[in-house]
């Protein structure tokens, strides 16, 4: 057991290093359940309301994509429902700290410097894993502390809290052998990104699939979100599926020891290639430079959200037949507006996800700008004829353009496979190419958020992922806490208006542009007075 | 015109660390000029400002007849850069960084290039992830030098390079002299110092403590002086300028000032001198004289990284 020799002191380094993001999550999330429940219970005091928004609630197949099926109408089943999202944030939130203390600390070589001490040779890897399956075993305790202390049953608060660690497990181990492939932090956190993307989607088709009985509703068991959606708290809790989890994050952390046994320090298992001894002729400008930078991401997004486009696309069929073939539920889809009008609201939903997605992309885009800064990269670059705004525009015309073509993408291939099942493809393109394009001024808007922390405090520039927290959590659970309008309208994702389907006024866009726009000229305006690097 | 940099009173705060208080530096055109401090000085901090990434809180700065802050983009095209601290693009090769920062500010001489690389000694071909410490500065450096520019600004260049990587450097810098370069050169390798500079002005907590060539500021300093004597020499103590005397029946060692070197010599000769070692004052006896005294502000220093 030499190789682990250390790993406890590892495990206290993480805990000192994170002792305030980790504490922050956990509670978040307890926090965030019990004003779930409190809300449900004030919403929805009777069985019989709970009954009547539960049967409305499980035919609707925007919410089965975003929080997944929703099996009973009790206060716990209804409350782990809306909480249907949390396993694939806590997935992420996960396998980024495992790469953070894995990979990200190879790279900078602070894993070289703890490499020459006693520490073991998988000593790092061991703790960083401890730590946040640990983590993860606390956040379980205290979500299920917040659940049974509204009054639900021990029983399913903690399976429910259980739920919650076994898709942190998983995406922990997942983070660990994608820290194994390669040299990059930045490749490995997408590689296990995109893990956690196919199995979120997994999921989906197969829930989707489900409400209309089809034939693909096994799929879900092939995605361990699926898996832990299946544990199913307050409604007969399957507690063996927590041996299945537990069995493939063994397997995983197994696989990332051994291939981390096969590689040198610093290196990955994906060789690294000699380049070019001459810059080809087009490299010769900040843009070029930026397009080097910047292509992978760009082009893993477009072709992530393309392929999510595909399968929700495809599940919009599978909205349709359950309305075609559904009897008992026809006074409700009448009230929903029909099979046009719950296709459409369900497209409509999608779209408001893949836009919190892109905000994502157009956020971590701009980002870069303050990274290339604090490592030292955009030094050389302005000492070159270089002036600051031309620095700081050719890196975000990835994230304006960036963000457009990754929606696009996803517009045009939702709109392309729904229309093609529904037999009017270039009718259903050209509407859910508009559904994805008013998205973007919203984007935008969080994009120039990132450019003015960058600006104007560079130091807090990583508070533009809290906005987008802020955003998300208000667009899952806003409307189910009932909070005040002016809440919900802080967020620059509730002013979109709602399409296909819905009534599309300019206003809002152009309002919501305007807001982009402002923000991004303070933002550059505070880049060319401040100093370069602030550190 | 005969001066490529002059700062005057250059102010520049970071919260309540004061990084450049009152700097005044001068670089005259075609001279390599050495800028000695040790780390925590604000040479990196100077250099910023020069190239107008920091903002001056207050004094004033030309460069190359400009303002840096101002016409910062302009004046970029007529200077290389070699930051301290080289960080590359991981995904690009040291051949394309080379090519890119060249092409950057305005050309690239591709013989000069070619040379460079392999006088050098480096692979062109390696991403930047691959690079060592050395062979990171080695990119950088080759950038700048087969640059066609006027001035060279260049942070501690020689930090990760090995003794023989340092020679071809020296070299190098000799022959950019001889082009008709002006060098700034700063670090804090004393010897490099010596052998490469023109003139040289030493920092000290944002401040120029001393400037002038070697020889002006070697005449500020002590010689340091041995001899072998027929008899005991008499009348040493008494000099003004003499210190440290260490007197035995027939041999002295002491230093002395430059301006009392003369009599201190002719007391000697009366004494009858059969051997003498006579040395002149190093750079780092003129650096130890600075920054040896306080203890205390050393310790300060080394927390102001900026």
């Amino acid at each position: 057991m030499s190789t682990l020799v250390g790993t406890g002191k590892l495990v206290r380094l993480i805990l000192r290093r994170d002792r305030v993001l980790l504490p922050l999550w956990i509670l978040t999330f307890g926090l965030l359940m019990v004003t779930v429940v409190a809300s449900f219970s004030e919403l929805f005091p009777t069985a019989a309301d709970r009954q009547q928004y539960a049967d409305a609630s499980a035919a609707d197949a925007g919410f089965v994509t975003l929080y997944g099926q929703l099996h009973g109408s009790s206060l716990g089943e209804l409350s782990v429902w809306r909480g249907g999202f949390y396993p694939v944030l806590i997935g992420l939130i996960a396998l980024l700290t495992v790469v953070r203390h894995t990979r990200t600390e190879e790279e900078t070589g602070r894993r070289e410097l703890l490499g020459a001490t006693v520490v073991g040779r998988h000593a790092g890897l061991a703790a960083a894993l401890a730590a946040t399956l640990v983590a993860n075993l606390v956040l379980a305790a205290v979500v299920a502390a917040a659940m049974a202390g509204q009054g639900l049953p021990v029983a399913g608060s903690l399976a429910f809290g259980l739920e919650l660690a076994a898709a942190g497990w998983v995406f922990a181990a997942v983070g660990a052998v994608a820290a194994q492939l390669t040299s990059g932090a930045g490749g490995a956190r997408g590689i296990a990104v995109a893990v956690l993307g196919g199995a979120w989607l997994l999921r989906v088709v197969g829930d989707v699939s489900g409400l209309s009985g089809g034939g693909l509703s096994w799929v879900s068991w092939l995605s361990p979100i699926g898996w832990v959606h299946r544990i199913d708290p307050y409604g007969g809790e399957r507690w063996w599926v927590l041996g299945l989890v537990a069995a493939l994050t063994a397997v995983l952390a197994g696989a990332a020891v051994a291939l981390e046994a096969r590689r040198d320090v610093g290196a990955g298992l994906l060789p690294q290639r000699p380049g070019p001894a001459t810059a080809a002729a087009g490299l010769r400008s900040p843009l070029a430079l930026a397009w080097r930078l910047h292509r992978g991401l760009l082009a893993a997004w477009t072709a992530g959200f393309a392929v999510v486009g595909v399968v929700l696309g495809g599940a919009g069929s599978s909205v349709a037949d359950m309305v075609a073939g559904n009897q008992s539920l026809e006074e409700v889809f009448t009230r929903m507006g029909g099979r046009t009008g719950i296709v459409d609201a369900y497209l409509a939903s999608v779209m408001a996800i893949l836009a919190l997605m892109a905000a994502g992309y157009a956020i971590q885009a701009t980002l870069r700008l303050r990274a290339e800064e604090t490592n030292g990269r955009a030094e050389p670059v302005l000492a070159g004829a270089v002036g600051r705004l031309r620095w700081a525009a050719s890196h975000l015309v990835f994230s304006v353009l960036g963000s457009a073509a990754a929606l696009v993408a996803a517009g045009l291939t939702t709109g392309l496979t729904y229309g093609l099942s529904a037999g009017d493809p270039g009718h259903q393109v050209s509407r859910v190419l508009g559904a994805a394009v008013v998205q973007l001024p919203a984007v935008w808007v969080l994009a120039a958020v990132a450019v003015a922390l960058v600006g104007l405090l560079p130091r807090y520039a990583a508070v533009a992922w809290g906005v987008l927290a802020a955003c998300v959590l208000v667009a899952l659970i806003g409307a189910s806490l009932q909070l005040d309008q002016w809440v919900m309208d802080l967020s620059p994702f509730s002013h979109v208006p709602r399409l296909p389907g819905g009534s599309a006024s300019a206003t809002p866009l152009l309002a919501l542009a305007a807001v982009a726009a402002g923000l991004g000229a303070a933002g550059l305006a505070g880049l060319r007075r401040r100093n370069i690097p602030a550190l | 015109m005969t001066e490529t940099i002059r700062t005057e009173a250059l102010v520049k705060t970071f919260g309540r660390t004061r990084a450049l208080d009152g700097l005044d530096l001068v670089v005259r055109a075609g001279e390599v000029h050495g800028f000695l401090g040790p780390n925590g000085a604000g040479k990196t901090t100077a250099i910023r400002v020069l190239l107008g990434l920091l903002h001056a809180d207050s004094g004033t700065a030309t460069l190359l007849g400009g303002d840096p802050w101002r016409d910062a983009t302009e004046l970029h095209r007529r200077l290389a850069y070699v930051p301290g601290d080289v960080t590359l693009w991981p995904s690009l090769s040291g051949g394309e960084v080379i090519d890119l920062l060249g092409r950057l500010r305005g050309g690239l001489d591709a013989g000069r290039r070619a040379e460079l690389l392999d006088r050098f000694d480096l692979d062109p071909r390696k991403k930047g992830r691959a690079y060592s410490k050395g062979n990171r500065q080695k990119v950088a450096l080759v950038a700048a030098l087969a640059s066609d520019v006027e001035l060279l600004l260049l942070d501690e260049p020689t930090s990760g390079l090995d003794p023989l990587m340092e020679d071809v450097f020296r070299q190098v810098i000799r022959e950019e002299r001889r082009r008709g370069r002006t060098v700034l050169l700063s670090s804090h390798i004393l010897a490099e110092v010596e052998a490469l500079c023109d003139r040289v002005t030493i920092i000290r907590d944002g401040r120029a403590v001393e400037s002038g060539t070697l020889a002006e500021l070697r005449h500020l300093t002590r010689v340091s002086i041995q001899a072998e004597l027929a008899g005991p020499a008499t009348g040493l103590a008494e000099l003004p300028g003499v210190h440290g005397l260490d007197a035995r029946d027939h041999s002295v060692r002491f230093d002395v000032d430059t301006e009392a070197l003369d009599a201190a010599l002719r007391q000697l000769a009366g004494a009858g001198v059969r051997g003498l070692v006579s040395q002149p004052p190093t750079l780092e006896e003129l650096f130890l004289r600075h920054y040896d005294r306080t203890g205390g502000d050393r310790a300060r220093d080394a927390e102001v990284t900026r």
